[in-house]
């Protein structure tokens, strides 16, 4: 029991300095990206202090912290002060919670009488997923909250669009994850990293459409670009955090690049994989102290090259319109989702046991139903509807009847419909 | 005009169509477009070991230096022409009678706070003598409201410091003015008309 308790701590404190690292670090890469993109050369001073060692600039993050840190935490008069000081700790804890299930595999470290160990904080949790999503589905508490006890206009229209953007987009999320889960058979997410290991075949080439939505609706729930309406700063000044200076502000910060970074462990776990490499990594759920390190670096490349996709992807395309944001939620993702699950469920229903009752083997059937299934379904959705609104300006402007003074077009009757098909 | 007048045509965006309501060519380009950058060549100057190579320094407009005549003299005569024209009244001249029989006035202070000045380069322009002067340096700082006000004797100073890459406009532009002073046969004609 207590070494199940030191094991624990150990497994919480190695996760949380390399969280706290990692988003210190992808700071310092989302600004090189965002440089690079626009052809500058981005941070590349800051290196060792008191001397002139540079080393491209990999002291920024460390000079960021202590700036912020020594900056004076100004609590504005006019805010509610408990839910004020509250909302930092919420975000905070729910962005962090959710790295508790997930699984990096198991190591047999060797020693006569340990049993392996499981390199999660919290191994065999059978509900992972609906941890996982609830704990990230906790975060809009504390942009609510924030925004709020701001008592500020810019702060409380970031939380609303937040909590509606969040609430909108949980519904293609947890479609696309029911059916995943309905595929996998199970809640746990290493057996599902599992099942894909031993497998060989990852679930985005099995499940497509499962995630593309997956994919769109992590990315808005994790507030990037081109889905970061909370907190626009062309139009909110700082969205939610508004009023926040100091270390609160930077508790903000680091909890939206942890919720990122979820996004990107929750897309490598579900989808690429997880630790599975191809005659790499093996398919065994307990490796050896050398193979749980590759293991540990395939799932550190998978996720950095998500993240990356994030940082590129923000300047690649624009921002969605509000309006733009809840058609995309409510419209083609919440259909594509039902479409996805139905296909499963009918799949397990039916055609499961004729495929197999003709001795086919069933995987690349199903594969071959799924992708068929997402190109139908974007085809189809780019035909009938777009999921956007006609800006165009109107053109059924008459004159104006007689009694009304002269000089002034109305609008009659707007027989122009907004066109959203 | 109103939105009805048969006068206006109203142009409408081409619908779009099934390959750009499908969105995917658009992601593409949006995606090119940023990698190509990323890859591509930087254009940030690492300022203080690389400098701005200006295509033409003679052309920018950055800290004013006083020209020198040939006998080393300050070439301005005190007309009070850069301050009239000086926008931000930056220019600040007291004129003295000229030690010189060449002229009737010479600046005995030449002060140009430079916290003012708004580098629009009018006194440049203003000038009738070329003795006041744009040169390309724009690394300026100071450590003082007071340090930043130049004095004649600085103004002259930057003039000495330049003078080998940037030569004085009378010097580079006499071959302009003269052939500026042939007019064209028809302006001539033009005038005689009036």
């Amino acid at each position: 029991m207590i070494s199940f308790a030191v094991v624990t701590c150990i497994k919480i404190a190695v996760l949380l300095a390399a969280l706290m690292t990692a988003a210190a670090y992808l700071v310092l890469v989302e600004r090189w990206i965002a440089a690079w993109v626009q052809d500058r050369l981005g941070p590349n001073r800051v290196g060792i202090p008191l001397t002139n060692i540079r080393i491209f600039g990999l002291g920024q993050p460390i000079a960021d912290g202590l700036k912020l840190i020594f900056k004076e935490e100004f609590v504005p008069g006019h805010v509610d002060r408990i839910l004020y000081n509250v909302a930092p700790v919420v975000t905070f804890v729910a962005a962090v919670a959710v790295y508790a299930v997930v699984p990096l595999g198991a190591v047999d470290l060797g020693i006569s009488g340990w049993a392996p160990v499981d390199l999660t904080v919290v191994p065999a949790f059978d509900a992972a997923l609906i941890f996982l999503f609830a704990a990230n589905g906790a975060a809009v508490y504390g942009i609510i909250l924030a925004g709020w006890s701001s008592n500020n206009k810019y702060s409380l229209f970031g939380a609303m669009r937040g909590a509606a953007q969040l609430i909108a987009y949980e519904i293609p999320l947890s479609l696309a994850l029911i059916a995943l889960a309905c595929y996998a058979g199970t809640l746990r997410i290493d057996e599902i990293v599992l099942q894909q290991a031993e497998s060989g075949v990852w679930n985005i080439v099995l499940h497509p459409l499962a995630f593309v939505v997956f994919f769109v609706a992590a990315t808005a729930e994790a507030g990037r670009l081109p889905f970061d309406l909370p907190e626009t700063e062309q139009e909110l000044v700082g969205g939610f955090h508004t009023e926040y200076s100091g270390m609160r502000l930077m508790t903000f910060l680091v909890s939206e690049f942890l919720h990122m970074i979820t996004a990107a462990v929750v897309i490598v776990l579900l989808f690429l994989g997880g630790w599975h490499l191809w005659f790499l990594t093996g398919s065994e759920p307990v490796a050896g102290i050398g193979g749980a390190i590759i293991r540990i670096v395939v799932f550190v490349a998978k996720v950095l090259a998500v993240v990356f996709f994030f940082m590129w992807m923000r300047w690649s395309w624009p921002r969605f319109r509000f309006d733009q944001l809840m058609t995309l939620a409510w419209k083609p993702l919440i259909s594509w989702g039902i479409v996805q699950v139905t296909i499963l469920v009918v799949w397990y229903a039916w055609w499961e046991p004729l495929v197999v009752s003709q001795g086919w083997s069933s995987l690349p059937v199903l594969a071959l139903i799924n992708w068929v299934t997402f190109i139908l379904t974007w085809v189809i959705t780019a035909a009938i509807a777009q999921p956007h609104y006609d800006n165009s300006p109107r053109r059924d402007l008459v004159r104006l009847a007689q009694g009304v003074p002269e000089g002034s077009p109305y609008m009659e009757s707007p027989t122009v419909q907004p066109c959203d098909a | 005009m109103k939105p009805d007048s048969s006068e206006i045509r109203w142009v409408d965006e081409s619908p779009l169509n099934m390959g750009e309501r499908s969105y995917l060519p658009l992601f593409w380009d949006g995606l090119t477009t940023t990698f190509r950058h990323l890859i591509g060549p930087k254009l940030t100057v690492q300022f203080p070991e690389e400098r701005h190579q200006f295509p033409d320094p003679l052309i920018y407009r950055g800290v004013h230096r006083l020209n020198r005549d040939e006998q080393g003299r300050v070439k301005c005569v005190a007309c009070f022409l850069c301050a009239t024209a000086c926008p931000a009244h930056c220019i600040d001249i007291v004129a003295g009678p000229s030690p010189w029989p060449d002229r009737e006035k010479y600046p005995v202070v030449f002060n140009i706070d430079m916290l003012r000045c708004i580098f629009c380069g009018m006194c440049e322009e203003a000038c009738p003598v070329d003795a006041i002067e744009l040169t390309s340096l724009y690394d300026l700082s100071g450590k003082s409201r007071e340090e930043m006000i130049f004095d004649k004797e600085k103004l002259l100073s930057i003039y000495d410091q330049t003078k080998d890459q940037e030569p004085p406009g009378w010097l580079r532009g006499k071959r302009e003015i003269e052939d500026l002073i042939e007019l064209p046969q028809d302006d001539q004609d033009l005038t005689q008309d009036k």
